[in-house]
Parts: C-alpha cells; structure tokens; sequence
C-alpha cells in the first residue's frame, strides 16, 4: 500500500517536470523565432538606441539602380563629417527618400542593411587601426534609371504620380510622385516643408495618394459582372443615350457623349458610364462586396513600405444611387495608384498577384550576397480566365476605344483611361492610365494619375506610350 | 588586435557553453555518479574556459586592471568551491555544484561588464553565502527535527513577509525589502524556502481534506500579504508551488486542477481590480502601443534580445545599459545582447539540467517529507527562471523576479544557494538511504536462498 502511493506521486513528480520542460521548450521557440524574425523591425524602431551603435560603428551604405547607377551614398569628409548626396537630386525624391529627419522611403525601408557592416574581419581591423568606420553593406534597387527619367519628364509641371512595375516578378522599376524635392537639401527645407500645412511635397503620392480611381474602376465592375455571367456577358446589349437615370438619380457619359448601341466590349472600351451604371444596378452586392475583398480593397497590401488602403465597402445594404456612382468608380471610392497597379498587375500575370518590392538585393563592399529578395507570389486574385477576358477588354481600349493614342505599335499594349471628377462643382478631371504590353505575353505594367489635366486619354495615355516607346526601345 | 580577440571569443565562448551545456545532459545518461566523472571533468573545463574568454575580451576592451584582478579572485572561489565540495561531502552531485558555479559565473561576466561596482558586490555575497552553504548538507541530514517544526515555519514566514508590508520601504510601487543596520534584505526571497518546508513537513504524513484546507488558508495568507506589498512575481511563485505540492503529496489530479482554475478566477479578478496587473498586461499584450511608459523596459529588452543575432555583439559592443533594471530583472536579455542568442538558450538549458537533477533527487527519495522539500524548491526555482526569462522576452506578462545566481541581488542569489545546498544535502541523504539498501539487500542475500523474492525489489531501483 505504502509502496503504490510513492510510485504514484513519482507519476505527479514527472508530470510536472514534463510540464515544466514543455512550457520551456515552447518559451525557447518562441524566444529564438520572435528575436531573429524582428530584428530588422525592432532595429528600425525609433526607441532603439542599437541604431546609433551602428551608425557610429559603420558609414551608411550606398543605393544603387538596378543598372549600377549609384542613387544615394555616404561622402566622408577630411574632417570625418558625414554627408549623404543624392547625385539625381529630385528625381528619386521619395522612391529613394531621405536618411535624416527621420528616415523615408528605401533609406527607411533598408535602413538595417545600409547601418550594418559585413565586411570581413581583416578589413574591420585595417579600418579600425586607420580609424575609419566600416563600409557598410550596399543595396541594390530594382529602380530603372530611365524610366524614371521619362516618366518623371513626362509628368511635368503637373502633380501626379508614375508606378511602372514588371508584372510577372512584382519588381519595381519606377515610382515617381509631384511635387518632389531635393532631398540633398532636406535639412534645409525641412522646417518650411513640415510647418506648411498645405505642402503634399513629402507625400508619396504612388503609395498614399488617395484618388477616385474613375472609369478604371470599370475594370473591377467587368470583373464582377463576368463572375456573375461567365458565360453569358459577351450578349449583353445596352443602348446608351448619354445619361443613365434611375429613380431620382442620373449619371452621364464623359461630355455627354452618346454611344448608341453597345454590347459589353463596346461598353467597356468606349467607357460608357451609362452602360457600366446600368450594369452595375444589376449587379448582386453581397458578391461584389467578396470580389473586393478578393481584390484587397479596404485590406492591407502586401507590401514593405508605407501605403494608405483604398476604401470602398459594397454590400446588401448599398442603397442604388451609390452602387451607381461605385460601378463608374466616383462616388467615395478612394484607390492609391500602388494598389491600381497590383490589380493591373495580377490581371497582366494571369490573374496572380506577385509582392511589388523595390530591393533586389544587399552586398557588402566587396559585392558578395549577403540578403537576395526573390519574387514572392502574394495569391491568385482571379482566375486565369477572368484575367483573360479582362486582358482582352483592356486590348479593346487600345484598338478601338478611349486609349488609341497606343495603337498601332510595333508592340501591342492593353491598359484602362480613367478620368476622375475629383469636385462636385467643377467638372475638373484627374487623368488616369493603367496598362501593359505587350498584350499577349505583359513584360512591364504602368500606372499614371495626373491630378486635374483632364481625360485620360488624352493626358495620361501619351505618358504611358512614352514609358512602353522607352522600354521597348523605339 | 581587441576585435580579433571580440569577434572570435564570440564563437569559441558559444562553442565552449554549447558543449558545457550537452554535458549536462549526457550525465543522465548514467545512473552512478562515479561514471559521470568524465563529464563533470570536462564541464569544470569548459567552464573555466568560458569564464576565461568572457573575462579576456572585458580585459581587452575596458584596459582596466582591476577587471583582472577579480577574475582571479573569482577563479579561486570556483575552483576551492568544487575542489573542497567534492572534498567534504564526496557522496555529494556534482552536476548541482557544476551548473551552480557555471551559471555563478555567468552572473559574474555579465554583471562585470555592467557594473563593476556591482560585481565586486555580489562577489562577496557570493563567497559568505557558499562558505555558509557549504555547511547546510551536514546539517540537512543531521537535524531530524526539521520534520517538526511545521507551525513555527508557518508563523516564521508570515511575520517576515508581514513585517515588510508593514515597515518596508517602497520601491518603485512595491514593498519589498526592509534594512537593518544599512544591509537591505528581501525577506519573500529567504521566506521561499521557509515555505515550502512548512508546505513539507504539513504534508508530508497525511493530506487528509481537513489539512488541506488549513495549508490552503495559511498559502493564502502568504499570497495576500505579497499581493498587499505589490511583488506580484513571488506571489504567484508561492501560489504556484502550493498548487504543485499539494498535488505530489496528494496525487490527486483534482487539486491540480482545482488550483489551476483558482489560479485563472484570481488572476482574472487581479486584472479586473488592480490597475497596476492590467497595466502590465497591456504592456505585454502590446508593449509598442505604450513604448513610452508601460511597454518601456519591455521594448528596450526586446530590442536589446533581438540586436545580437546568435552569437551577440560581443562584450561591451552592445547597449544592455539601456533596459531599466537590466542587472536585476532583465539580465537574461543583456545576456542575449552581447553574448548571443546561443548563448542565452544554453543558459535555461542549463537551468533546465538543474531542475530536472532535483527532479529525478525527488522521485529518488524514500522519504516523503525529503522528497517533497526536493520537488518544492524545485518547482521553486525553475517557475522564477520561467517568470523571469519570459517576462523579459514577451512570453508571458512581466512580473519582475530575478534570475537564480545570475541577476544582481544578495538576497535572491544567496537564497539560491542556499536551496542548491538543500538539495545537495538531500542527495545526500538519498545516497544513504540507497547504500542502506544494498546492505540489507545484500546481507538478506547471504541469508535467504537465491529467489525470485528480490524481482519487485530491483524493479523499484530502477
């Protein structure tokens, strides 16, 4: 009797010494995992006093494009001062960013592999014995010198924003927003820039401007409208007046143009408002509500850097006069060119969304790898079909629609204009493009939005033809 | 020539605390301590070599003379540590004294390279504390009385923690020391072991209902008082052993689960009432929402864990100065800063080793009221490296106890050793008792007929 308790209690003893070892061993995990998965994020935070460790160890690191051109490095003077330069000055403004003042845009984004310093330890020991810093680790841009430079020309005086990207790795080969700045003069114009109030300079207009995404929002109502009637759109007729009234509530084509008889291509590529109001007033709102989600609007983006979401939310209870102004794209839908050109993305890759990212990757001074950043595929947004059909759309605009000023090219482009009444009184228009070629097999995707030019195609589609004419080197 | 020495010792003191640490648990493997002997040998190596390097690169990189000459004050203590141990009590463990004086002097590294003030401090709690402890085993074993005093442990405890409450001073929003003659005490430290004998010696011959809920009350009003002086981690430290113990003596699953469901309702009104648990909860839940205040030390602990990658920046390249408290609570994460992520993994695996040793001590021991004194101090003990370290590393809310032998503090590494010599001493018994064993065993040999009478027996050794 005696003998059986102690072996029982025995049993609770190694209960508890499992117990305990178990708790240990998740604790551990969990420890190892969080420490190394955070480090660059933890490095970053601004409470981090480790950051100043490293600028003091190591000279920042340079940017480069992806052609070698060198976009932001460190020059140290006789008297050990550091100065960051911008050799292109404003034209990298806020894809590079800036390194003081706080830190913005791939200075922020890699800022752990600029301050960290991989050189060998041989080096580090010359260097410490010269009583010279580190060489710290350089990082290389997926930036394409010059397609930035056109598609920075070619936005002008005008503010706007310019996002080119290869659809079927998600690499980003420009990012231009206006009004930029010098930010080689950033410590000097900071102050006038942060207590202006009205100033937009320093806004990432590619990744946090939020517009109305207009007539190319019709891509995302075709979507939903071939999702409804897979096999049935191609019969849909539609005859159109020049304004579409429903109830008290009326919606006109751009300028009052009259489209006559359309069926859903015509529809589509002429950008009848009439015709998409009339589509959209049909269309079932529970599941357009899902194909938005599908397409991550109001979700977060799978992205690095900083973005704003796009907004708009549709469901049973969307009355009729906004599902009409939602399915043109006005009304309180709010997109970022960045996301635009996801979804323009995924549809040009057959329907997946490859994760845009701006690194390629990181070298030490020597050049050897120390971090390469493949292409990560975020998920299927649509179907192959539905992309298809939607790429096929996109190619009528270009053949007979409102984006002609691209057809008849040695290449074949594919792409949705845009204009986006931005004020109720006035009938000022901000012109979007979004597109790519070639049509048949997509090598690079443009998104454009110029604030307040007018249509689309007549502003935004020329931009657009200048940016395929220089990558495909007319 | 000193980044060299940094850059390199970084990996030769990984690699050293690597294999240190499978030593301690390839002595399991044999079940007598004279086969363990190679690997005590080599952990005492290993250790020496870890403490060497660590101290080699302070010396390097401070230039400072003095760092020298208390490595060398500490190598002596050490080494006379082991080598007198293992004179005195030669039937002692010595993978308990080992991992004592391995993770002694992991205290001593880090704490020198915080605050050498410091270090000279706690290097003489530290030798007093062994030169006292050193004498607890012969005592353990000799005094059959500690059996008895089950009630004066109770009363003993409760006033020393109830004095505090009353008289102590406040710091930082807890009460939990008092001075005598300019010596600050932490009484809940020293109180830990006065509990779990008094939760021994009440259990230890019956655990009828009756006792059960008289210990229960007095637990309880062990808890309250830590509760009314604001040391949340010894609270639940208390509240945790009790559970546990009462569930060994019983082996009734449903205290366990009792006091586990208690433990929740409790934990549960705490938040609901006491801003101070929901401000910390918060600050677990997520410490970068109030990086500001709250989340303050937790976040600059997290930052400091994550800097050093596996291998740390090295002693003196990092900034632990930077967590509050970091040589008191957070001593794990300046651990993980400068000498690396491997290196602090090795140091609970080490802790482990230590727990599990009292562990197997426990269920070894015939004697119940031993046994339960193992498991008590043993639950003890890893429960605060757990607080401790997951406190520091965002696993669990942080409740603020220190980490045995290694964070400064006299009261905290002195109970520790004290404890530790418990055990010691308890072993020692054990190896009596099995010695006793084999006489009889052998002398019922001589005398019976080779029979099948000894099957049951030997099936219990083992």
């Amino acid at each position: 009797m005696k003998k059986s308790g102690r072996k029982k209690s025995n049993r609770q003893i190694l209960t508890v010494t499992y117990l305990f070892v178990a708790v240990f061993l998740a604790m551990m995990g969990y420890t190892c995992h969080y420490a190394v998965t955070h480090r660059q994020e933890l490095i970053n935070n601004s409470y981090n006093g480790r950051q100043e460790l490293f600028t003091a160890q190591n000279t920042r690191g340079t940017i480069y494009a992806a052609g070698g051109q060198i976009l932001a490095r460190t020059q140290v003077g006789e008297d050990g001062k550091e100065t960051r330069e911008y050799p292109y000055g404003n034209l990298f403004a806020h894809a590079v960013g800036y390194a003081s003042n706080g830190k913005y845009g791939i200075e922020a984004l890699s800022n752990y592999y600029l301050i960290n310093s991989n050189a060998k330890l041989a080096d580090k020991v010359a260097n410490d014995m010269a009583g010279e810093k580190y060489p710290g680790d350089n990082v290389f841009t997926t930036l394409d010198v010059d397609l930035q430079e056109i598609a920075s020309q070619s936005l002008g005086i005008y503010k706007g924003a310019v996002m080119v990207t290869e659809p079927s790795t998600g690499k980003i080969l420009a990012m231009v927003s206006k009004p930029d700045f010098d930010p080689n003069q950033i410590d000097d114009i900071w102050d006038d820039l942060i207590q202006d109030e009205e100033s937009t300079v320093l806004l990432n207009r590619v990744t946090q401007g939020l517009y109305p995404p207009g007539s190319t929002f019709k891509i995302v109502t075709a979507l939903e409208y071939i999702r409804e009637n897979p096999d049935t759109y191609d019969q849909y007729r539609y005859q159109c007046s020049g304004r579409f009234t429903h109830g008290e509530d009326s919606i006109s084509c751009y300028h009052g143009t009259v489209h006559g008889s359309e069926d859903f291509r015509k529809s589509f590529a002429k950008s009848c408002n009439s015709s998409f109001a009339n589509i959209g007033i049909g269309l079932d709102r529970a599941r357009f509500g899902d194909t938005l989600k599908d397409l991550l609007f109001n979700e977060k983006l799978p992205v690095s850097f900083a973005y704003n979401k796009s907004s708009l939310t549709i469901d049973e209870d969307t009355p009729d006069s906004d599902i009409i102004q939602a399915a043109i794209g006005q009304g309180t839908t709010q997109i970022t060119p960045l996301h635009l050109n996801m979804i323009t993305c995924a549809i040009a890759n057959g329907g997946v969304l490859m994760k845009p990212y701006l690194v390629d990757c990181v070298k030490n001074y020597e050049g050897n790898v120390i971090r390469q950043f493949n292409p990560g595929t975020y998920r299927r947004l649509m179907t192959e079909e539905e992309a298809a059909a939607l790429n096929s759309l996109m190619q009528e605009v270009v053949k007979s629609g409102t984006g002609t000023k691209l057809s008849g090219l040695f290449y074949t482009a594919a792409g949705k204009t845009g204009s986006a009444e931005y004020n109720s009184i006035k009938t000022d228009s901000h012109a979007w493009f979004t597109g790519f070629a070639p049509a048949q097999d997509p090598e690079i995707c443009v998104t454009i939005i110029i604030e307040g030019a007018g249509s689309g195609g007549d502003y935004a589609v020329p931009i657009a033809k200048r940016i395929f004419d220089q990558y495909f080197g007319a | 020539m000193e980044l060299y020495i940094t850059e390199l010792s970084k990996y030769f003191i990984t690699l050293f605390i690597a294999l240190y640490t499978l030593e301690c648990f390839l002595v399991f493997r044999f079940q007598d301590e004279e086969k363990r002997s190679g690997c005590y040998m080599r952990q005492n190596i290993l250790m020496f070599l870890v403490h060497f390097s660590c101290f080699l690169v302070i010396c390097f990189e401070t230039g400072k003379v003095e760092y020298l000459l208390i490595y060398v004050l500490q190598l002596i203590l050490l080494f006379a540590t082991i080598v007198l141990f293992r004179m005195i009590y030669p039937r002692g463990n010595r993978l308990i004294i080992n991992n004592m004086c391995m993770l002694l002097s992991i205290g001593f590294v880090i704490l020198g390279r915080l605050s050498f003030e410091k270090a000279v401090k706690q290097f003489l709690i530290v030798t007093v504390s062994i030169i006292i402890g050193m004498l607890i085993p012969y005592f353990i074993h000799r005094l059959k009385f500690l059996k008895s005093l089950t009630w004066i442990y109770a009363a003993v405890g409760i006033v020393a923690i109830g004095i505090v409450l009353i008289l102590g001073s406040t710091t930082y929003g807890s009460k939990i020391s008092y001075s005598i003659a300019g010596v600050t005490f932490q009484p809940s430290e020293f109180v830990k072991i006065i509990f779990v004998f008094f939760l021994a010696s009440a259990l230890y011959e019956s655990h009828d209902f009756m006792r059960i809920v008289l210990t229960a009350v007095l637990a309880g009003i062990y808890v309250l008082i830590l509760v009314a002086s604001r040391d949340l981690g010894s609270a639940l430290i208390f509240f945790v052993v009790y559970v546990m113990m009462v569930f060994v003596a019983t082996g009734n699953w449903l205290y366990l689960f009792l006091g586990s469901a208690g433990g929740c309702g409790a934990a549960v009104l705490a938040y609901r009432f006491f801003t101070h648990v929901q401000v910390r909860v918060q600050a677990w839940r997520d410490p970068f929402a109030c990086i500001d205040d709250a989340g303050y030390q937790i976040t600059q602990s997290l930052f400091a864990i994550s800097s050093g990658g596996w291998f740390g920046l090295g002693l003196f390249r990092g900034t632990p100065d930077s967590i509050p408290f970091v040589e008191a609570d957070f001593v794990f994460s300046a651990i993980a800063e400068e000498l690396g992520i491997a290196f602090s993994m090795c140091t609970i695996l080490i802790c482990i080793s230590c727990f599990i040793m009292f562990m197997n001590i426990s269920v070894r021991l015939k004697d119940r009221f031993y046994q339960l004194i193992a498991f008590g101090l043993g639950v003890t003990y890893i429960f605060q490296v757990f607080l401790t370290v997951g406190g520091g590393t965002k696993f669990i809310p942080m409740t603020g106890v220190t980490l045995p032998f290694i964070s400064y503090g006299g009261s905290s590494v002195m109970t520790t050793l004290v404890m530790f010599f418990i055990i010691e001493g308890l072993y020692i018994i054990r190896q009596e008792e099995g010695a006793k064993r084999v006489k009889k065993k052998k002398k019922r040999r001589r005398t019976e007929y080779e029979g099948s009478g000894d099957e049951e027996e030997r099936q219990e050794e083992e």
